[in-house]
């Protein structure tokens, strides 16, 4: 793991991305440490300018449009941190059964992977939150996680497909290991690369989706995200006000944390495939 | 061409069953939880108010129409024959037009939107891509990060952008809906020209992300394919370059094709919601309506027309890829791979 770690770090698509991705949440964590006022509180009118006391201005309902930005960053990483874990770990798990396994067992969780390929996540997500009263940020994540497994089983199940047939994981078999023993110390390792990566892809789809349930109504109840933000921005005409502070941070910090993420796997990816290096 | 006959029959089968279960999760989701949207009817109705009158009737049709007194599963059944009489339910919010009128026109806005704008950007990208891979140098520099730039933002937040700078600062282009609304919806020259004035902003939208999404998946492939050995030993043979460019870009384009099936469920949601932002009168506007004013059977239209779209589209492309690439046709026919 160490090694993975170092060899990672040594590319510089990684640490750019990484140092990016770091300093958003550092925005995201400290913000909230040092300024007093809530998210949520009204400081003034509605769609006041940026100005030396409030660095964004105020949004539509006259709260810091900068304090929102702070927690509205923590909130949209907690859903991306947590739901791109529950994804990786759902996709990993039935990936690296069905590819061990093979068979019957592998026809099914290949079948129902892919089921949930090709019918849209998003119109899941809708068909689940519509119903539910309260729309905590666990909630959330939870719901998305559950929706955003299947790139990964498909990937993880070819990758442990072609392991399956190396020496050391016949060796694992002859000596009398079970299937999940067998798969966790001799296939996944293998694989961890991968799942790193994957997990860091998850994290920022997990971000974008959260962005489009709040786009429709559909976001967190008693929280701000990044999603809820351009939401009651775009309905409450800032757009068309003219009031650019209350969309272009909420929309450039997702960007940010987006770019930053698919950035360090790209980087990653150039570490890992060396066919994708150039000569 | 019997065998390839066979194949496109598997796989309508398979997109059959894979809308069946579709509506399955559509008709089961919403009334897995509590809080379905009769039970909120109902406490609607039972908190009073000036609305119950209309509550109560809205309560009866849908009671009515969906056979709510029955067992889940004989509901579902009514579910899906209603379906196939082309019965979608009536809308709460615009009661008492039937769902399937008023999604009607929608749908027809949607796909004149959306499918171009994806075509456009799926061409454009893996040509950008391609050169990116070939070029290198300065080109390659400047397309990645931009690239990957455009597709780190969701379709709507670039809509924002482009609303607020080309259409409030600017003044370019208008700020709202998919036709000037004095006009009627007809074939005439004012209107086309209307409407095609609305379109540029949300195409544009969709246009450049789907660019970047794209020239990304489109670079990595050339770069893998550019590194391969056949590309080795045509150079070696002595080939000409835009020869080699050539072999290269059938190569790297395939997975682009399916890749870019696959990830159209992925896409959808973003791309439909930047109607929401120019107020484009597609499926992506009804939805967010829909869902705001609490219109179940509207909401479960929607999401059921998106998923039938998804899954044509995938049905189509699956049938291009077979056209197009001999291996495919041939390890489907063989039952090798999988």
């Amino acid at each position: 793991m160490r090694e993975l770690i170092r060899r990672m770090w040594r590319a510089p698509k990684v640490r750019a991305g990484a140092m990016v991705f770091l300093a958003v949440v550092l925005f995201g964590l400290l913000v909230p440490v040092f300024v007093r006022t809530g998210p949520m509180k009204t400081v003034g009118a509605l769609y006041e300018g940026p100005s030396a006391q409030r660095w964004l201005g105020t949004d539509n309902f006259g709260r810091d449009v900068f304090v929102e930005l702070a927690y509205g960053t923590r909130t949209s990483l907690e859903v991306g941190l947590l739901s791109g874990l529950i994804a990786t770990l759902i996709g990993t798990a039935i990936g690296s059964i069905a590819g061990y396994k093979g068979g019957l067992v592998d026809g099914v969780l290949n079948s129902v992977t892919n089921l949930f390929l090709v019918i849209p996540p998003f119109v899941i997500l809708i068909l689940l939150s519509i119903g539910l009263q309260s729309r905590s940020i666990a909630m959330l994540a939870v719901i998305i996680g559950i929706t955003s497994w299947s790139w990964v089983s498909r990937s993880v199940r070819a990758q442990v497909y072609s392991l399956k047939t190396r020496r050391h994981v016949d060796m694992a078999r002859i000596s009398g290991f079970g299937t999940f023993a067998i798969i966790l110390r001799d296939i996944l390792p293998y694989v961890l690369s991968y799942l790193v990566m994957a997990f860091v892809l998850q994290v920022a789809s997990g971000i974008l989706n959260e962005a489009t349930l709040s786009m429709l109504g559909l976001g967190p109840l008693e929280a701000i995200s990044l999603g809820t933000m351009m939401s009651w921005a775009l309905m409450f005409e800032a757009v068309r006000a003219g009031a650019w502070w209350a969309f272009v941070p909420p929309v450039v910090l997702i960007a940010l944390i987006t770019f930053s993420l698919k950035y360090v796997n790209s980087g990653m990816d150039e570490v890992f495939n060396p066919r994708l290096r150039r000569a | 061409m019997k065998r390839f006959a066979k194949y496109i029959g598997k796989r309508f089968g398979w997109y059959l069953l894979t809308f069946l279960f579709a509506l399955l999760l559509n008709f089961y989701l919403p009334r897995l939880v509590p809080g379905d949207p009769v039970s909120q009817i109902v406490s609607q109705i039972a908190s009073g108010g000036v609305e119950s009158e209309t509550m109560k009737r809205l309560y009866d049709t849908y009671v009515r129409e969906f056979g709510l007194d029955r067992p889940r599963i004989l509901q579902f059944i009514n579910y899906v024959a209603m379906l196939f009489r082309g019965d979608l339910g009536t809308s709460f919010s615009q009661y008492p037009t039937p769902v399937i009128k008023v999604l009607g026109q929608a749908v027809l806005w949607s796909l004149a939107l959306q499918l171009p704008a994806l075509l456009v950007g799926w061409v454009v990208g893996n040509l950008l891509g391609a050169v990116a891979a070939y070029r290198r140098g300065v080109f390659d520099h400047t397309v990645f990060p931009i690239s990957l730039f455009f597709n780190s933002i969701p379709h709507y937040a670039l809509g924002i952008l482009l609303l607020y700078f080309l259409a409030v600062v600017l003044n370019l282009f208008p700020v709202a809906g998919g036709y000037d609304q004095a006009l009627s919806i007809t074939l005439s020259p004012a209107f086309l020209g209307s409407a095609l004035y609305h379109y540029v902003l949300p195409f544009l939208s969709i246009v450049l992300v789907t660019v970047g999404g794209q020239a990304i998946g489109m670079r990595e492939m050339s770069v893998y394919e550019l590194n391969s050995d056949y590309v080795l030993y045509c150079r070696g043979l002595g080939i000409g370059n835009w020869r080699i460019v050539g072999y290269v870009f059938k190569n790297a384009v395939l997975p682009q094709i399916t890749g870019f099936a696959t990830s159209l469920g992925m896409v959808v949601g973003g791309s439909l919601i930047t109607e929401v932002v120019f107020s484009y009168p597609g499926v992506g506007m009804e939805l967010f309506t829909a869902i705001r004013q609490a219109d179940y059977p509207l909401i479960q239209g929607c999401t059921l027309l998106i998923t039938l779209g998804v899954l044509g589209a995938n049905f189509l492309m699956d049938l291009t890829y077979g056209l197009i690439d001999p291996r495919i046709r041939a390890a489907e026919m063989g039952e090798a791979g999988g």
